[in-house]
């Protein structure tokens, strides 16, 4: 495999943001994932969400763990630092990241092999530590790297490509993640980037833990009939319960909606998360309710995606620690170190 | 009878755990301390929190012999359960003192020990109502009685009490009236001073008594260590705890804000994968683990390696896996750390002796490691990290400026200097770094493993690989002449004969090589502080016939490392073995050396001393 630099070359009307940037300019390497790659789409819809955001690159840190998924952020950002760790680890690298500079933008991008099986514990632990990160799992319910086998997210009684049953029960990384305290998490689809572009947005602007899990077929090795994880099956079972529109502090709102349709979220950074709701009964707010909501739709064999919780005020792990404004990565001698008074002072008292 | 000790001896407490007997015993130690007698005390517990036995020995020696020495002059035995035992530790001669409210029958005792019985419990039953006040003070009720016999300045003892319980001042009277119980019966019931006594002296100085992992906790504070990930494992919770408690103290903002973050992971994986995403982001972290926390740290130790992130790893050394060994102190994780990860990887090491080194290397480990973009470990073990030792006071230079190592700043990326996170500008294997955000356009790079060419970009290409891990080597190379140099000790006079040594065999060491050299054995000792090996050690090889390389550990690890580092011919180097889980002592070393230099057909100087 060699590295593939994308040609610089764009149409001179191209759109720009803000700052002066086209969505070129939030692109990576070429992908050297399979073509037609779910994950491909992911990564788009990452470049689209940053670009709409008017976001600069550099403020952003990719990690990653290892498979599939985990090569993406080569192919998003190319100006962001990023960071291919170690298998079901990304987590901890990105928790340690994060306490370093709390300023940056921290997207951690995984899939089911990393997350569900290898990184279980990772996952959940950065997850009830409340970092401050977008954690995308680009869930394709088998290992493509290694070759077709099931990964924990794979239903029971799915087929793989050679025809062999999947007997294990199945990890939901959503409702895991809501039982473990996530206070943004939301599901997708990577064949629905008018769903996702707006979930990815509203997921970095929220102020905490946020987890998207994103199911995204695998062309490969899960695209086939019997799996539950193909384009075909996950497109008939698509139920949204909402549909997001994430207007930013500074923008005026202009979309109409009928009333009682919306509900309204304000984020902490005054971002607002205008939900509109497909199915009325759902109640974002209400962890327990939307879990209970999650927990009868699947069991009706409805794969439901949209916004599904989101607390507009969380605390993330900084707050938990009372760390200080300024990143550490910026403190030196005169913050860090106590001198030679203060140690002689300690030499006295142990003596 | 026996020549009378005076200010060198041993005493040995066999209590119960969770008994209260911790602080009476430290009071005890520091008592003598306080009377300027160097004193060394030694935790021995077992993998129990409450019920079972546990021991402290405290080793008084004016001439400063901070190591263990075996035997025991005076065992204070309070635990049943270990009687049998704890009597027939004791040397001939030697004395048992118990608590006597409970007769014992003839058989428990031995003729050639002196038995000195106190009925600690009727005095306590007598004194006290409460249970538990009669428990604890017990403990004090025999430091007052081992005052009596050890004739120990009781002003000292209580100006400790004072000391220990400043802010809870209703305690100070009654601990004090439990010392005089205990001392006053002393007194009327026996001959005091026995043959073991304390006399004032001023070999104690200006130095402080304080346990390793503390004083390491405390250079990661003055290292400007931010982050620490760990997970509990002893023997090392101590120093997370401690950095924790003394980042309450020193590391507040105006505001209460903390400018530190402990995490307790969910295991050694999540800890160093901590460490390694802060330190990537250019914050100082560093964890602390055991041999086990080591090896499950593998994998993520070589992404560090490859990836050249810098990474602090304290390594509180103890014995092998699972519980119950260890709670002893070892230095068996020598090639574990050396050679840790999957793939080429080779990693520094930094070997302190005592509580101080431990400090200063503490403070150290982040500039080599930021210098050299590479994780460094820290090899304290059981016997420095838990022990409170004297150790010469901690120093810190205010002129002193943390080495961030190469960081391309946005000045110097602005300024269009070319960037390759892996391209040896300066010939010395070390590459610049970037912290993410630092530019808008220029230094962001993509950090994996192995796979890469010098710009960070991805490559399988074999010329790539070769390329960056012949650089890795020459980055080695220059760790020599970064990392602390040897300490030599040269022999009294000239010798064919070398000793290598390293990290808490220190002290009993020197008094080795004091004793072989009363009894006209001269050595050149040289006392290892870090890998790589700096081109002294080989020196030193060379220059001497044949070097006995001293460790605490079964396979003879650090001088595996020298034969295969330094392609030395194992034959020059004789290992000097101690493993049983207690600290080494300079009896045994004496020992060993005394007769291999016998086998080598060296001729002392002079005669043999008794």
């Amino acid at each position: 495999m060699t590295y593939i630099a994308k040609p610089k070359l764009h149409h001179p009307q191209l759109p720009v943001n803000k700052l002066g940037f086209t969505r070129r300019d939030y692109e990576g390497a070429v992908s050297t994932l399979c073509a037609g790659c779910g994950h491909d789409s992911i990564s788009a819809a990452i470049i689209q969400a940053c670009f709409e955001l008017d976001l600069p690159p550099h403020r952003i840190a990719k990690l990653s763990g290892i498979g599939c998924s985990s090569k993406t952020p080569t192919y998003f950002l190319s100006s962001s630092h990023g960071f291919n760790s170690v298998h079901g680890r990304m987590p901890s690298v990105l928790t340690g990241a994060n306490l370093a500079n709390r300023e940056l933008i921290y997207l951690g991008v995984s899939g089911d092999g990393d997350s569900a099986s290898i990184g279980l514990g990772q996952f959940a632990h950065s997850v009830r530590r409340g970092v401050n990160m977008v954690y995308i799992v680009e869930n394709n319910g088998v290992y493509g790297l290694t070759k077709g086998q099931f990964s924990a997210t794979s239903d029971r009684g799915s087929k793989s490509k050679k025809g062999s049953v999947n007997t294990d029960a199945a990890i939901d990384m959503v409702l895991l993640a809501m039982e473990l305290g996530a206070t943004y998490v939301a599901r997708s689809f990577s064949g629905d980037k008018a769903q996702l572009v707006p979930l990815i947005k509203g997921a970095i602007l929220h102020r905490g833990a946020a987890f998207i899990d994103c199911i995204s077929p695998c062309v490969a090795f899960n695209n086939h009939a019997g799996s539950t994880k193909s384009f075909d099956y996950v497109r008939e079972h698509n139920e949204a319960v909402n549909q997001l529109d994430v207007m930013l502090p500074r923008e005026t709102i202009t979309a109409d909606y009928a009333p009682g349709e919306v509900e309204e979220v304000t984020q902490h950074d005054g971002s607002v998360l205008k939900l509109r709701k497909l199915a009325a009964e759902y109640d974002v707010h209400d962890r327990i309710a939307a879990m209970n909501f999650l927990q009868e739709r699947k069991a009706a064999g409805e794969i439901v995606t949209g916004v599904l919780h989101v607390d507009p005020d969380p605390e993330d792990l900084h707050a938990h620690l009372g760390t200080v404004q300024a990143p550490f990565n910026r403190l030196g001698e005169r913050e860090l170190c106590p001198g030679s008074a203060a140690l002689d002072a300690f030499n006295a008292a142990h003596r | 009878m026996s020549q009378p000790k005076i200010n060198d001896f041993v005493v040995k407490f066999a209590n119960i755990n969770g008994s209260g007997s911790a602080s009476a015993n430290q009071l005890f130690a520091k008592s003598i301390l306080r009377m300027g007698v160097p004193v060394s005390p030694r935790n021995i517990f077992p993998s129990n929190i409450q019920g079972l036995p546990t021991w402290y020995e405290v080793r008084v020696s004016e001439a400063g012999y901070l190591g263990a020495r075996g035997g025991v002059d005076l065992m204070v035995a309070m635990n049943p359960q270990t009687w049998d035992r704890d009597v027939l530790g004791i040397d001939p001669g030697g004395y048992l003192f118990y608590d006597s409210t409970k007769p014992l029958a003839k058989s428990k005792f031995r003729e050639d020990v002196r038995v000195i019985g106190v009925p600690l419990t009727e005095i306590c039953n007598r004194e006290y109502s409460d249970p538990r006040q009669r428990q604890l003070f017990r403990n004090i009720v025999y430091v007052g009685a081992l005052a009596a016999l050890l004739d120990i300045d009781v002003a000292e003892i209580e100006k400790l009490i004072g000391e220990q319980f400043q802010g809870k001042d209703k305690l100070i009277a009654p601990n004090i009236r439990a010392l005089h119980l205990g001392r006053d019966y002393t007194k009327t019931h026996f001959e005091c001073p026995i043959g073991l006594s304390v006399r004032r002296a001023y070999a104690v100085e200006n130095r402080i008594f304080i346990d390793g992992n503390s004083a390491a906790a405390l250079g990661c504070v003055y290292g400007g260590a931010t982050v620490a990930a760990w997970y509990p494992i002893t023997p090392s919770s101590s120093m997370a705890e401690a950095f924790a408690r003394q980042c309450r103290t020193y590391r507040k903002d105006a505001t209460g804000g903390n400018r530190y973050a402990v995490i307790q992971a969910e295991d050694e994986l999540a800890s160093i994968g901590m460490v390694i995403g802060a330190s990537w982001n250019g914050a100082r972290a560093f964890t602390c683990t055991s041999g086990p926390g080591i090896s499950l740290m593998q994998e993520f130790i070589g992404l560090a390696y490859f990836a050249e992130i810098p990474a602090v790893i304290f390594d509180v050394q103890r014995g092998g896996p699972s519980t119950g060994m260890p709670t002893r102190t070892q230095q068996a994780d020598v090639l574990a750390c050396a050679y840790a990860s999957h793939g080429d990887t080779k990693h520094v090491l930094l070997f302190p002796e005592d509580p101080a080194e431990s400090f200063d290397f503490a403070a150290d480990a982040f500039d080599i490691a930021e210098r050299l973009q590479t994780p460094v470990f820290v090899m304290l073990d059981l016997d420095i990290g838990m022990n409170d030792r004297l150790s010469r006071p901690l120093a810190w230079d205010d002129s002193r400026r943390y080495d961030r190592g190469k960081v391309a700043t946005f000045d110097a990326l602005e300024s269009g200097r070319e960037f390759g996170r892996y391209l040896d500008v300066d010939g010395d294997g070390i590459t610049y770094r970037t912290y993410p955000g630092t530019h808008p356009s220029r230094g962001a790079f993509f950090t994996r493993g192995t796979t890469k060419d010098r710009y960070a970009r991805y490559s399988e290409a074999g010329p790539d690989y070769l390329d960056n891990m012949q650089r890795l080597l020459r980055k080695f190379e220059t760790a020599k002449d970064v990392v602390p140099k040897p300490v030599l000790r040269p022999g009294l006079q000239p010798s064919r004969l070398g000793v290598i040594y390293y990290g808490s065999t220190s002290p009993a060491m020197h008094e080795a090589l004091d004793t072989l050299e009363q009894r006209g054995l001269h050595f050149d000792a040289m006392r290892v502080r870090a890998f790589p090996f700096h081109d002294q050690v080989e020196d030193f090889i060379a220059e001497h016939d044949h070097v006995f390389v001293v460790e605490q550990n079964r396979d003879a690890q650090l001088r595996m490392l020298i034969v295969n580092e330094c392609e030395i011919d194992p034959a020059k180097l004789t290992p000097v073995l101690h493993y049983d889980g207690t600290p080494i002592t300079a009896r045994f070393i004496v020992k060993e050396i005394a007769e291999d230099a016998a086998a080598l057909k060296v001729t002392p100087m002079r005669k043999v001393l008794p």
